[in-house]
Order: structure tokens, then C-alpha cells, then sequence
């Protein structure tokens, strides 16, 4: 089943010197999103403009003219991504008919290299989820066992990369949404320092913590994306500037020893609470890397704790007011049998907005109503200075630090859904790097009772070179 | 009408919240059009003003330098460190289900406007000024049972200014809100048209009989310093007689009824609106260093209250200073340059203000206002129309209703005249000297008129001007009635 696609370069070099036509690629793509529609993991294809797209770029090649890095690859998106060719429904009953009319940057970027739009994969409506379970449309499965979940929210382009239904896809990720599918269904998740893609076009989660990520079969394959999909966009006020250099770790020169690094563990993460066999498996990861030369060092975020809450409190109230837009107006779900306009609101936004949506709209109000701003949103914010200056402070005594992506295996489909804070817990160990803007990756590491199990290792803000580097040699010589 | 012993009784306190449309070409946050009045309905938007999925506010830099010129206007200088915060309610012309606007850190704190009353100046401070975007416009056609939305307006950059309650009558209020749309206008923030709704006046006014305050009401979107005065005059008194009668007044939102110049209950505040203000994430903070602050400075022009302190001390009355300043606003044509260019020689710029003030702007006023652009000078014409004109009149070329009449025709006409003796000359305006011709012509009329002769020879000299008018009637004004005079007397030897 596994990731029947070479790598991105290989099949650059494939499509470009002629001998694979990207109509080829295409088809290849729509045949394994057709063959496996049991999970679920699909909300939309695209598949005559996409075959149209590839027959002009077969054109182009055969012309000999320029063509993108990225020319003739077949490509998904999650489904919260602005699309002009299909559907943009976040998953949600609100924006089932929704079309677009502009798309998002990071498409754009992608589409400029080359890359062909094939489908939009299933998430949480709204990404608000960790599991894929609050589709208002369908449960992604997890095509290790498919009665699992594949993690969530960005649950279908998990799947479809892990399912070869493409050689990459497009997440989101605000508290581990790219990570925790990575790491369920046994592929790279790369998670850009805070700013460095831009959101523009893409439906918005919590403003201060949504980051746009590649989903990949290999960490080469996470630099290529990264490096075209990010850097300043005048459609984006909280984009950041990228390294100047090329992200792609074949172009630059890579880490060849890890003898002078010094690799944090925040023990925090490998305390109660965290499935036994996850525990080993870091273990035994750094002592690999100790074995190979790394220091090894505990550290330890005081305020690690609180994270979980303060991020609990941040999100929702961020949701509750970006999710105030679709009030069924302009567009979106709307229902003209009522009597008035607040009824005309309720109806649309109760009909519009699923279990977990509404309850993360009415957490999130209440955290901003006046007199609990103080106590809510207030403490949480300065919780979270708190810790960007702790981890700020880790930083200094360490170069990377590692630890799991999850803290259980994939859990069953339905065995959360009536526990909202089980499901929450889930996001224990990815809310961090949202919290503080620094970049992380889920590497597929091991399986454990048959499922996949991911590996984190996060870095400095705006160190996402060396990060992906590390994790190339992670890649290369632990697994 | 109240009696005015019990309006002494009460002493009336008075606050104002100006929105002022700030007149970039795009919007707040979208690079759509701003400020394009009668554009058709939902023109003049995009993805970012229609609020749809994906769409992030980006900061329009110009909007900032006007806010920063704004705060130069109001005495103060602009914030280092301000933010965006989201205030958030659902209304169908609010497309995101929150207004952009600046909560606990405005880019404005302070300030202060100047009015002149009594011939005194009286200083009303500013609280703070702060960025907000714009909600778009709701419709409700009468008699039908569905609203229209137009949001060419949401997201157009507003800077709301508010006074601190330092104003205590009807008449210091008008002034407040005329001096502000002075400064408003000179430091080139704000078209400041008010009929297209450019500033827009949320008056709040309470009286008391003690020292505390009383409850307030707050009349909202007054457009024209009139309604303002009338709306404090008309609040003054209903509070007044509420209080009188013993009852207590409500804190509430008003409306001005133009038509019937009073004020009407909009709606009734019983507990404080919960907008669950929090910062816009989507937004970094504005941060302005003082370079930027030196470059903006740097281009300001001299403002109204320099002016009126400037020519009030030369002698210029408040109601020309007024007329000059509100000229300027009117005609953009740099009236105030001129004259501060000619002040050197003080009789010559106070001839030339006379001259604007009596000639030139009522031929402006006059006209409709299609062309009115072509009755008003440019400023080099005016510049050599007026010097020429001047050298006429020093030099006791012409008379003063001639050089009206001259200066009249040329204004209306709009005519360019190089050599403006020879056209006067031309043209009959000139005055005559001829003192040959002179002397004929009032031997003829001191022939003709033997008794009055006689009168004067007596000793009633008064009755020369009969004689002087009646040579200026044969010249047809053109005569020199000085040197008319002069001849008269030597022959009559007087």
C-alpha cells in the first residue's frame, strides 16, 4: 500500500527529460484516489482540469520549453485551502456549495512550479479536530486498520500520501493538525516556523497559530515544498521573511555529523499519560543519536503544564471570532425561511456549524466576554510570553529538542468522540511549537502493534534549514 | 423657549466623537477604491471587504501617515506603539462579524483644539484618536419587507476623534466642530466633505445643577455644524425640563431630525454592549520610528489656528480671518499663501484681502457650481491681476468703484491681461488727468451753474462737490475728482 511515488526529484527528472508524461502522473494520481475511495480520505477530484493541465505541460516539454521545478506532479490539498477549480468546504455543512474565487498563495506558488491540483482531502470542519471524525461530511480511515482514526485535522492528506494517491499534500496545522496525521499514518509532517507560509486563501483556524505545511513521503521532499510555498506575501501582514538560501536539501549543503550537537528531551513529554511503547521508542532514538555523538540533555519548561490550557483558551476565542464571518449572508449555508435576522443568523449558523464547532464558538466567547477577558484570555496570552521565553531559554542550552508527536497510538474510531478532553489530550505534546511560532517535524519512525509512530523534533523560530537538515540525518541513519 | 434663569441653573457639559473618513485611495485593509461616492452599489470591493474565507486584512501605510498628520493637526505628536483590536457584533454591513478598529492603544493620545469665543481662546482637549474601519451602508426601502447591503463603504479608513467633555454650550460646540474640520481639512487628512458624510459628529451632551455630572445621551452622524449647535440647544433644554418636572434622564442613543430640528430616542443603552474586544491576530502592531515621524512633519502645512493668530495680529478681523480660512477649504487655491507672500507691505495685503473677501469670493459663491472652478483665480493670475491693479490704484490712476468694476469683469470673464493700464485705458476705467481737457470742461460747467458759484464765493464750500459731480457725471467717472477739485478751486481762486 505504501508510497508508490519516487521521490519529487526523481520524478522532476523523469517528467522533464520526457520519459513520464504527466498526463501519466495524473492518471496514476486519479486511479489511486478512485481505487481507494473505502477510505474515505477524499472530498472532491479534479480530474478533467487536471488532465488538461498535465497535456499542457507535456506540451510544453515536448517543445522545449522552460517548465517548473515542481512540472506535471500531481498534488492534494487539504480541503480548508481556496480553490478556484473545486469546491472549498472546510469539511463543514457551512461551506458544502462554497466556490471560491480566488485561491490561496500557497497554491499559487505550487501551480507556478508546475504542480497539478488533483483533490481535496477530507479533514475536522474547520480543522477543529484531531481525528478527522469532525467531518461534517465522512470519518477518514486509517489505512493501517480501518477501524482507526488517521489523526486529524489533516487527516485525508495523511491518508492520501501514505495511500500514494499523490506524491505530497498540503496541511494546516494550529495545535499539531499536520504532525499528529503525519505521525498516525506513517509519514513526514513538516510544521514551518509561524509566518513563514503565508495563509492567504486558506480558512482560517486561529489566526495567531494556523501555519501551512507540507505532508511527504521524505524530509528532501518537505524542503522542496517548503521551499517554494514559502516567504513574504503582501496578501499576509504576519508573513516573515525566509532564509535566503534554498530550503531544498539537495541544492544546499547538508548536516554530515551530529558530534557537536546537543539534543534536548523535556522530560515533561515522557511522563504519565504517554503510551509505554511511544516512551521506548524515543528512548531508543536517542540513544542513537547519543551513540552517535550528540549530547544528550534533559531540560525542562516550567510552564510546560499550563500549555494545553492556555492553548485551549487562545484557540477557541481566535475561532469564535473568525468563524463569526459565515453568518449566511454573502455566502455559505443560509436558510430564507425565517422571520427576522437573528433568526435568519441562528438558523444558518446551527445548521451551518457542527458540534465542535459551536463548541469551540461558545468556549471561545466566553473566554472574551467582558469580565472573564481578564481571567481567560488574558492569563493565557501572558502564559504563552511565558513560555516563548522559556523555550527561548531551552534554546540556548540546546540545539534541537526531540520527544514524541503523540502521546498514544491511533485510537479507534468513536473511542473519543463523547470525550471531547480525551480528544484534547491528543494534542499534548504538538500544541507547543503553535504556542511559541517554532518549526517541527513528525518523522515516521517505527511501528508499534502494527501502526505507524512518529518522532518530533523541534528547532529555534526561523531555523527551519537546519531543522529539515537534522531530520534528513535522522531519516538517513535511525530509522 | 425655556426661561433663562433656569438654563443658568443647569450647567451643561458636552463631548464629541468625530469620525473623520481619512482620503487614501484604497481602504483601510484592501486595496480597493475609497471614497468613491456614488459608485454603483458593491463596486467598489473585494475578497478582503466581503469578508470571505481566507481573506486577511493588510494595512494601508497611507492610512498611518494621515492618522500621523492628524495627530500633528491636533497638537500632539502620533503614537510609537499602537494595535489593532477586533470589536466584534453581527449587522449585515459588518461582513466579518467585527470592525477593525484600535481598543486600549490608539495611535493618538491627547492633543487639543483651540476655539476663539468672546474674543477668547478656550482650549478643548482631545482624549485620543484612533484607526477604525468603516461598516458598509444597510437600506431599507420603504415599504418593502428586505434590506439591501452596499459595502463599497466597509473598510474605508475612518480616524475617530474624541474630545474630552470640556465644551459647555451649543455655540462652543459649533466651534469646536468647525475648527476641526479645519484642521482636518488643512493637514490634507480628510476630504472633510460633509455632505458625502466625511465627518461625522456623535454629540454627547449631559447638564447637572451640581458639581457631579449628569446622565448623558449621545445624538449620533450629525453632518453639518448647524445640526450640531441645534442638537446641544434642543438636548439642553429637553434634559432641562425633564429634570425640572422632576424625572430622570435615560443614557441613550438620539437621532437629529433635521426637518423638525429635534432630537429622537434611537435606542435605549440598559447594560453595556459586550463587544468581546481582543487583538486582531491577523494584524501586527503599527510601529513608527522617529524618522518616519520627522519625514511626516516635514510636509505639514501651516495650520488654521497659526493663521488666524498670524493675521489676527495684524489686524485682520475674526470675521475676515474666518471668510479667509473658510475660502481656502472652498477653493483650494492657496488664498492664504498669497496674502502671507504680500505681508510685508500690510496696507497692500489688507487691500488685497478686501479685495478676496469683497470682489472674488462672491463672484465664486455666486455662481453654480459646475463652473465655479473657472471664477475663482489661479494663483499667478491672481498674483498679477492684484499687483497690477494695485500700481492703478496708487498711483490715482483710477477710482475705487472703477477698479471694482475692473477688477469684477476680469474675475467673471477670465480673462488674461498683460498689460492691464492699457487695457483699463482701453477699456474706460482709467481715471482722466487731463488737466487741459479738465479745465474745459468745468469752465462750461461753472458757467452754467452761476448761483452755485455765487454760494461758494459766499463761503459755503461744501457745495465744490456738486460741482465735482457734476464734471464726474460728464466724464463718466473716469474724472480724477482730486484734481477736479484742485481746478475748480484755483479758478475760483479760492
Amino acid at each position: 500500500m505504501i508510497k508508490s511515488w519516487p521521490s519529487l526529484s526523481e520524478l522532476r527528472d523523469q517528467v522533464q527529460s520526457g520519459n513520464v508524461s504527466a498526463v501519466s502522473l495524473v492518471e496514476k494520481s486519479i486511479a489511486a484516489i478512485e481505487n481507494k475511495k473505502q477510505y474515505q480520505a477524499i472530498i472532491s477530484v479534479n480530474k478533467e482540469n487536471a488532465i488538461n493541465t498535465a497535456k499542457m505541460i507535456d506540451k510544453k516539454i515536448s517543445n522545449g520549453d522552460k517548465v517548473g521545478r515542481l512540472a506535471g506532479i500531481p498534488f492534494i490539498v487539504k480541503d480548508n485551502f481556496l480553490t478556484t477549480n473545486l469546491m472549498t468546504t472546510a469539511a463543514s455543512n457551512m461551506l458544502k456549495d462554497f466556490k471560491a474565487p480566488y485561491q490561496a498563495t500557497a497554491i499559487n506558488l505550487l501551480e507556478k512550479e508546475g504542480a497539478i491540483m488533483v483533490a481535496k482531502a477530507n479533514l475536522d470542519a474547520f480543522a477543529h479536530g484531531a481525528s478527522t471524525e469532525n467531518s461534517d461530511f465522512m470519518v477518514t480511515k486509517n489505512p493501517f486498520d480501518e477501524t482507526r482514526v488517521p489523526g486529524g485535522s489533516s487527516g485525508g492528506s495523511a491518508v492520501a500520501v501514505i495511500l500514494g494517491m499523490a506524491p505530497f499534500a498540503l496541511g494546516t496545522d494550529t495545535g499539531g493538525s499536520i504532525r499528529m496525521p503525519a505521525s498516525f499514518c506513517g509519514v513526514v509532517g513538516y510544521k514551518p516556523s509561524y509566518g513563514l507560509v503565508s495563509r492567504s486563501g486558506v480558512v482560517a483556524m486561529a489566526s495567531s497559530l494556523d501555519v501551512v505545511g507540507p505532508l511527504t513521503s521524505n524530509v528532501n521532499d518537505a524542503s522542496l515544498i517548503l521551499d517554494i510555498i514559502s516567504g513574504i506575501d503582501s496578501l499576509d501582514s504576519t508573513t516573515i521573511v525566509r532564509d535566503t538560501e534554498s530550503y531544498d536539501l539537495q541544492l544546499i549543503n547538508k548536516m554530515t555529523t551530529i558530534k557537536d550537537l546537543k539534543i534536548g528531551i523535556l522530560t515533561d513529554f515522557l511522563k504519565n499519560g504517554v503510551d509505554s511503547k511511544i516512551k521506548q521508542n524515543v528512548f531508543n532514538n536517542v540513544t542513537r543519536l547519543k551513540s552517535m555523538g550528540a549530547q544528550i540533555v534533559d531540560i525542562s519548561i516550567p510552564s510546560i503544564a499550563l500549555s494545553l490550557p492556555a492553548y485551549y483558551i487562545i484557540c477557541p476565542a481566535e475561532i469564535s471570532s473568525n468563524l463569526s464571518r459565515y453568518d449566511g449572508l454573502r455566502y455559505g449555508y443560509h436558510t430564507n425561511k425565517t422571520k427576522n435576522l437573528e433568526e435568519y443568523y441562528s438558523s444558518s449558523r446551527s445548521y451551518g456549524f457542527g458540534k465542535e464547532a459551536k463548541r469551540r464558538i461558545m468556549i471561545g466567547t466566553y473566554v472574551l466576554s467582558s469580565g472573564y477577558y481578564d481571567a481567560y484570555y488574558k492569563k493565557a496570552q501572558q502564559v504563552r510570553t511565558k513560555l516563548i521565553n522559556e523555550i527561548n531559554g531551552a534554546f540556548k542550552q540546546v540545539d534541537f529538542i526531540v520527544g514524541p508527536t503523540t502521546p498514544i497510538l491511533p485510537f479507534k474510531i468513536g473511542e473519543k468522540t463523547m470525550d471531547p478532553l480525551q480528544m484534547y489530550l491528543s494534542d499534548l505534546m504538538t500544541v507547543l511549537a503553535n504556542l511559541v511560532g517554532i518549526p517541527a517535524i513528525s518523522l515516521p519512525s517505527k511501528m508499534i502493534n502494527n501502526l505507524p509512530v512518529g518522532f518530533q523534533v523541534m528547532a529555534p523560530q526561523k531555523s527551519d534549514k537546519k531543522l529539515l537538515e537534522f531530520a534528513k540525518l535522522i531519516e538517513d541513519k535511525i530509522k | 423657549m425655556i426661561k433663562k434663569e433656569l438654563l443658568q441653573k443647569y450647567h451643561p457639559t458636552i463631548g464629541i466623537e468625530c469620525h473623520v473618513q481619512l482620503k487614501t485611495i484604497s481602504k483601510l485593509f484592501s486595496g480597493s477604491a475609497n471614497g468613491i461616492n456614488d459608485a454603483l452599489p458593491n463596486s467598489q470591493t473585494n475578497h478582503i471587504d466581503f469578508g470571505l474565507p481566507g481573506a486577511l486584512p493588510v494595512t494601508n501605510s497611507n492610512a498611518i501617515d494621515l492618522a500621523i498628520r492628524a495627530g500633528y493637526a491636533l497638537h500632539t505628536t502620533a503614537q510609537k506603539f499602537s494595535k489593532f483590536d477586533r470589536k466584534h457584533y453581527f449587522y449585515p454591513d459588518l461582513p466579518m462579524g467585527y470592525q477593525i478598529t484600535q481598543y486600549d492603544f490608539p495611535i493618538i493620545k491627547g492633543g487639543y483644539i483651540d476655539i476663539k469665543i468672546d474674543n477668547k481662546i478656550k482650549r478643548i482637549g482631545i482624549t485620543r484618536a484612533h484607526l477604525e474601519s468603516d461598516a458598509g451602508k444597510s437600506l431599507h426601502p420603504a415599504g418593502s419587507d428586505y434590506s439591501l447591503v452596499d459595502l463599497n463603504r466597509a473598510g474605508s479608513p475612518l480616524l475617530e476623534i474624541v474630545s474630552e467633555p470640556d465644551m459647555h454650550s451649543a455655540i462652543e460646540a459649533r466651534i469646536y466642530a468647525f475648527e476641526l474640520f479645519l484642521a482636518m481639512k488643512y493637514a490634507e487628512v480628510s476630504e472633510a466633505n460633509l455632505f458625502y458624510g466625511n465627518m461625522r459628529f456623535d454629540v454627547n451632551v449631559s447638564v447637572s445643577s451640581t458639581s457631579k455630572l449628569g446622565v448623558r445621551t449621545e445624538t449620533k452622524n450629525l453632518n453639518s455644524f448647524r445640526s450640531i449647535e441645534k442638537t446641544v440647544e434642543y438636548e439642553i433644554e429637553r434634559q432641562i425640563k425633564i429634570l425640572e418636572k422632576g424625572g430622570v434622564i435615560k443614557q441613550e442613543t438620539r437621532g437629529y431630525n433635521d426637518a423638525k430640528q429635534i432630537t429622537i430616542v434611537q435606542r435605549i443603552k440598559e447594560n453595556a454592549d459586550d463587544y468581546r474586544y481582543m487583538p486582531d491576530p491577523d494584524i501586527p502592531p503599527i510601529l513608527i520610528t522617529d524618522d518616519h515621524l520627522k519625514r511626516i512633519h516635514k510636509t505639514m502645512p501651516v495650520l488654521p489656528d497659526v493663521w488666524r493668530s498670524r493675521l489676527s495680529v495684524l489686524g485682520f478681523s475674526d470675521l475676515q480671518i474666518n471668510l479667509l480660512l473658510m475660502a481656502q477649504t472652498d477653493t483650494d487655491n492657496h488664498l492664504l499663501d498669497f496674502i502671507n507672500n504680500n505681508l510685508s507691505d500690510l496696507n497692500k495685503a489688507k487691500t488685497f484681502v478686501n479685495w478676496i473677501i469683497n470682489i472674488e469670493l462672491p463672484i465664486y459663491q455666486n455662481n453654480d457650481e459646475n463652473n465655479f472652478k473657472d471664477n475663482i483665480l489661479v494663483p499667478n493670475d491672481r498674483e498679477k491681476l492684484f499687483q497690477d491693479a494695485y500700481l492703478l490704484k496708487e498711483a490715482n490712476k483710477i477710482n475705487s468703484s472703477k477698479l471694482t468694476a475692473l477688477l469684477e469683469t476680469i474675475i467673471k470673464t477670465n480673462i488674461k491681461i498683460d498689460n492691464l493700464e492699457q487695457w483699463a485705458t482701453d477699456n474706460g476705467y482709467l481715471q482722466n488727468s487731463n488737466e487741459e481737457e479738465l479745465t474745459r470742461i468745468i469752465q462750461d460747467i461753472l458757467s452754467t451753474n452761476p448761483k452755485v458759484v455765487s454760494d461758494i464765493m459766499n463761503g459755503e464750500v461744501k457745495a465744490i462737490g456738486f460741482l465735482v459731480g457734476q464734471v464726474m457725471s460728464q466724464t463718466k467717472g473716469q474724472a480724477n475728482p482730486k484734481i477736479v477739485q484742485d481746478i475748480i478751486k484755483q479758478s475760483l481762486k479760492l
